[in-house]
């Protein structure tokens, strides 16, 4: 889960980070109330999850209450690269000496953590990384040891700050490393980490992403969720448990497990070329069980998407046998009723497939089309989207 | 011969009380696999009736090695505990550690990962089906029933597209299929697998099947061009994926330009391994190696 800056800078200060006195705001009232109450110039910045904010016109300085109010006014609604901006940031603006850059990071192809610092910060560190790989300092962290003092040292050291700031990033490198572990984040990134005239070294902005595996010990963490602008059928999804995503086609897709429902995606896409560019709809997988209640979930929320033409239910039963995922089928249909109003093309694989194919033969259902094999499916269910 | 699992193994189980370790070490025993002990120190002492077969309970790893002998750990322990789950087997020197187990936080496997460094643990997973050496053992979730023992050796991300590629190439025969999980940090690769089956007698051709996220992909390719001779088809899920979202696995995500099937699948016929546009298309290619 990627958090807005306003809650990254919030989950850092709770862990001891410098920053700089502010709020979150939702209307230009409540933006000038605490441009008010910080008394001095302020920055507003539109909180939204994606870079290029300040080309885009979303973080505009303001002088006093009222011109941030203005300012609050302009960015409210702003479509940042199709990200609206429901929310600004209001923070006491600060002038920079110097910026610099710090994160940690997993680093999924060693299998470990990864410090990165820079005391060449403000700038894309993609760009920096490539253009000038040098001015990137890049120490992995031995996950059964982590970050103190020492290995702080280490890390700034190694990308050679300024000596007068030594003992304040080190002091925020702990800090940080502190909550990337205790967070469970996957990305705890400080850009710019900057100087201020008075020598004062403050996190500006940040970028945090948390794990959601690790859900279950931060119960807190539910609260950071963005809900108001998901997506409304994968919020209904999630709601039911349903690992749904919702994309931009007219197939709908059930599968089970991830892989194969992944490989359902790219099969229909590649069978609807032939017919018009017809697309899948959706991810959803229901797992290795496959039981009825949750076929018959999955099903009415990728019925209810009005962008479905047609539905591709693909299962290979492993765990569970094929007829058992057939009846499941049948019952599904059976509890939607009157809601089931499109074709359902059902390829059946696995273990006990005779039967199951037998059974919903049997019921005869006059949406279900069964068809033997994964492509010919995919190809039968685009042609019925397309038609 | 076979890969990391054959007909000597045996096998405990950690979480072997709770529900889903019941299910399926049920039918691990009915597939023939030397099931010797559970691992549960609140049951420490009794034993678990499985349709005749008694399984006796222990309340360590290392206990249970000693008394049994057991050289395989299968873990269904549930997300809270399962690193302590796998630190423990580690400890205890366990050879294989399968770790079925879905939605651990990634700083915990990363920890236990670290942890298994210069040890003699080889683990498996998490978030994956485990493994099979068709009529020798089965080490997991897979089914045991899909395929019989063979020439095939299959490594995989993901654990439907293991059993359906099992499916499709069932007449043919397996020498060990491993799925190896969807999370972003696993313990054994596809380089781990391929080179195994490079040096197994046994297996004659191998699939590997990827998805996107990561680059595990990408330096397998790397990996088969320089130390593969046996011929090596593949499989690459995602295609449709959107950036940025997640793809049911907690490691299948496309993030900027990073981990797409496309550069995937590039970096592998890059290397010389063909690979499929479908399931059935991969299996097909297959058979006119191995058919």
């Amino acid at each position: 889960m990627d958090l807005f800056e306003y809650q990254a800078r919030d989950l850092l200060a709770s862990h001891g980070v410098p920053v700089l006195p502010g709020g979150v705001a939702e209307t230009p009232e409540q933006a000038e109330a605490i441009a008010r109450e910080i008394g001095q110039t302020v920055v507003v910045k539109a909180q939204v999850k994606t870079g290029g904010r300040g080309k885009a016109g979303g973080v505009k300085l303001a002088d006093n209450a009222e011109d941030a109010k203005a300012r609050a006014q302009d960015i409210l609604g702003l479509d940042i690269k199709g990200h609206i901006t429901h929310r600004v940031m209001v923070a006491q603006a600060s002038d920079i000496a110097e910026e610099y850059y710090f994160s940690y990071l997993l680093d999924r192809s060693n299998r470990t953590f990864l410090a990165m610092a820079s005391k060449e910060g403000g700038v894309e560190i993609e760009q920096l990384a490539v253009e000038r790989p040098e001015a990137l300092a890049r120490i992995p962290i031995d996950a059964t040891v982590g970050v103190d003092n020492q290995k702080a040292a280490e890390i700034v050291d190694a990308a050679g700050f300024p000596a007068e700031v030594r003992d304040q990033v080190i002091a925020i490198a702990v800090q940080l490393w502190d909550t990337f572990a205790k967070e469970d984040a996957t990305l705890v990134e400080v850009n710019p980490l900057a100087k201020a005239p008075d020598g004062t070294v403050l996190a500006l902005d940040a970028k945090v992403t948390l794990d959601e595996n690790a859900g279950f010990r931060h119960a807190e963490h539910a609260a950071l969720e963005d809900a108001a602008s998901a997506d409304p059928l994968e919020a209904r999804a999630k709601e039911k448990d349903l690992n749904y995503v919702k994309l931009e086609g007219e197939v709908g897709i059930i599968g089970n497990g991830a892989g194969l429902v992944m490989s359902t995606l790219d099969v229909v896409a590649y069978a609807g070329e032939e017919f018009g560019g017809v697309k899948p709809a959706n991810f959803l997988d229901i797992g290795g069980g496959a039981s009825a209640e949750v076929m018959a979930n999955g099903l009415e929320i990728i019925l209810s998407d009005p962008a479905v033409k047609s539905v591709f239910v693909n299962v290979f039963g492993g765990i569970t046998a094929c007829d058992a995922v057939a009846n499941g089928i049948v019952s599904a249909l059976s509890i939607l009723g009157d809601e089931a109003t499109k074709p359902l093309v059902v390829r059946l694989d696995g273990n006990n497939v005779e039967e199951g194919r037998r059974i919903l033969a049997e019921a005869n259902h006059p949406l279900v089309t069964l068809v033997d094999t994964m492509d010919g499916a995919a190809r039968r269910a685009a042609e019925l989207a397309a038609a | 011969m076979s890969i990391f699992l054959n007909e000597n193994s045996k096998v405990i189980v950690q979480g072997m009380t709770g529900s889903e370790g019941m299910k399926h070490t049920q039918r691990m025993l009915a597939s023939g696999t030397a099931i010797v002990g559970g691992v549960n120190p609140r049951k420490a002492g009794q034993s678990v009736d499985f349709d005749g077969t008694s399984v006796p309970v222990f309340g360590g790893v290392a206990e249970a090695m000693k008394e049994t002998g057991a050289d395989v750990s299968v873990i269904f322990v549930p997300p809270p505990f399962a690193k302590a789950a796998v630190i423990e087997a580690v400890d205890a020197q366990v050879g294989l550690a399968v770790v079925i187990t879905e939605g651990i936080p990634v700083h915990d496997s990363t920890y236990f990962w670290a942890h298994a460094q210069g040890g003699s643990t080889r683990i498996i997973g998490p978030n994956c089906p485990g493994l099979i050496s068709p009529g020798r053992s089965n080490a997991g979730i897979i089914p045991a029933n899909i395929t019989k023992q063979g020439k095939i050796g299959l490594v995989s991300k993901s654990g439907t597209l293991t059993y359906q590629m099992m499916y499709e190439l069932r007449d043919i025969g397996f020498s060990t299929a491993i799925g190896i999980g969807g999370d972003p940090v696993i313990g054994t690769t596809h380089i781990d697998a391929l080179q195994a089956f490079q040096e197994d007698p046994e297996t004659e051709a191998i699939v590997m099947i990827g998805e996107i996220g990561g680059d595990a992909e990408e330096r397998a390719a790397d990996f088969v061009k320089a130390n593969v001779s046996k011929p090596v088809v593949g499989y690459v899920a995602g295609f449709t994926a959107p950036e940025g979202k997640t793809m049911g696995h907690a490691g299948a995500i496309v993030s900027g330009s990073a981990g797409t099937a496309q550069a995937k699948k590039e970096a592998l016929e890059a290397a010389g391994v063909r690979v499929g546009k479908t399931p059935s298309e991969t299996a097909q290619l297959m058979r006119e190696i191995v058919g």
